[in-house]
């Protein structure tokens, strides 16, 4: 009997969601199922009581089974969490390739929650509880552009733009989420 | 911190009308021990959305004054330093509660659910709107891809079972706020007698959380 907990990298979604092995672990179920269930009426039937250890090691099996199946898409489902937290609400193209439409959709509700949330705090337009996500030790910050990102707004209106390889020194607050994402780079002196 | 937001406080509301007697250097330090209560406490806390809705208000205030402060001012740097350092607190804080949340969901709903009458609530109710939603959300989803597929007798999955419970005789640092006399310790080997301490004011302490949760909670210990 073939397992598919075969787990992903210890973080982010970095293999196929197992659609095959799945489905196989899900027909060795039903297969033994229907055996148990063909042995259930046999032993009922004809006083068979030999056959109930097998039906006890399958259903054992089955159980095991379950919570093997489980365990796999609730992991994943926890590392699709951490996602929106490290890229925010719109993941890159190859993360997304590597989810499953069901978990994409779970992504967009789990979204949807996190955002009802912040937006409920404190009364007027919330707080983005995303950002801030180390203490600030600085106001300003040194940072390289990785890509071309386009034009860039700070608080006081001003409009910078942001080209592959540019340096700028930005308030902390407005780049956080950039760095995650890899448009910039926190250059340390 | 406290003390640089009290110069802060006094001076940058000084139009500020406080209902309570609460000073905007109190409330930032009930937020501290909310929050260093919450980072380190195995199980979720009570919420303090008080202290949330007030701190919230205090940032807002903070930051319009500073609108009106001119560009370059010197003191409109610190001004902006310390709205980002509260706001960093009030972030993490409301962030630790929802990693909880989300670690314990069917444990923190049940206990909502068993809630006495005149017992308070665990979660806001906007965090509880959340746990509702992420518990409705996984469950469709795991009924959705493959319990469903499963044979009849195996299509739930009791989630309470499924889920670990928050361990509750991890291990926590503690300073004493207010003298506590006669704390049991149980003990944790069947060698050791169980036996009783005395936690003096100012004293620091290393033990399971389970003994000093009540404690926790009255605000008669702070987690360090």
């Amino acid at each position: 009997m073939k397992r598919n907990d075969g787990c992903d990298g210890l973080t982010g979604i970095s293999s196929w969601f197992q659609e095959d092995g799945l489905r196989q672990v899900l027909q060795e179920m039903e297969a033994l199922y229907e055996q148990n269930q063909a042995d259930v009426s046999e032993a009922k039937a004809a006083g068979r009581a030999d056959l109930i250890p097998s039906i006890k090691l399958r259903h054992c099996c089955l159980l095991r089974n379950q919570r093997c199946v489980v365990a796999y898409l609730y992991d994943r489902l926890l590392r699709i969490r951490a996602l929106r937290w490290e890229y925010g609400s719109v993941l890159p193209a190859n993360v997304r390739f590597h989810m499953s439409a069901e978990e994409v959709q779970w992504f967009g509700l789990y979204k949807k929650s996190l955002a009802s949330f912040m937006r409920s705090i404190g009364g007027q337009e919330g707080l983005d509880v995303t950002q801030d996500m180390k203490p600030p030790k600085s106001l300003y910050i040194q940072v390289r552009c990785l890509k071309d990102h386009g034009e860039f707004e700070i608080d006081d209106g001003t409009v910078i733009l942001l080209k592959k390889n540019s340096q700028h020194f930005l308030p902390r607050w407005k780049c956080e989420q950039l760095i995650r994402q890899g448009v910039l780079e926190h250059v340390m002196s | 911190m406290s003390d640089a937001l009290s110069e802060d406080g006094s001076d940058i509301n000084q139009d500020d009308s406080q209902e309570d007697v609460m000073t905007p250097a109190e409330l930032i330090d009930k937020l501290e021990q909310a929050w260093l209560n919450e980072k380190f406490s195995p199980e979720l806390l009570e919420n303090r959305s008080e202290v949330v809705e007030c701190v919230m208000e205090q940032l807002t205030h903070m930051e319009a004054n500073l609108q009106r402060v001119k560009k370059g001012d010197a003191k409109a740097g610190f001004h902006r330093m310390e709205i980002d350092r509260i706001r960093y607190v009030l972030s993490s804080y409301l962030r630790s509660r929802l990693q909880k949340i989300e670690k314990y969901f069917p444990h923190v709903l049940e206990r909502e659910k068993s809630l006495v009458e005149g017992q308070p609530s665990l979660l806001s109710p906007e965090e509880f709107a959340f746990a509702k939603e992420y518990y409705a959300n996984t469950e469709t989803y795991l009924k959705a891809v493959a319990l469903k597929r499963m044979p009849p007798n195996l299509q739930a999955v009791d989630m309470l079972k499924a889920v670990p419970e928050p361990s509750l005789d991890s291990f926590v640092f503690l300073r004493v706020k207010e003298r506590q006399e006669n704390i049991l310790i149980e003990p944790e080997t069947d060698e050791q007698r169980d036996f009783v301490v005395d936690l003096e004011e100012g004293s620091q302490h290393l033990m399971r959380y389970r003994i000093v949760a009540p404690l926790v909670s009255s605000g008669a210990v702070q987690l360090i």
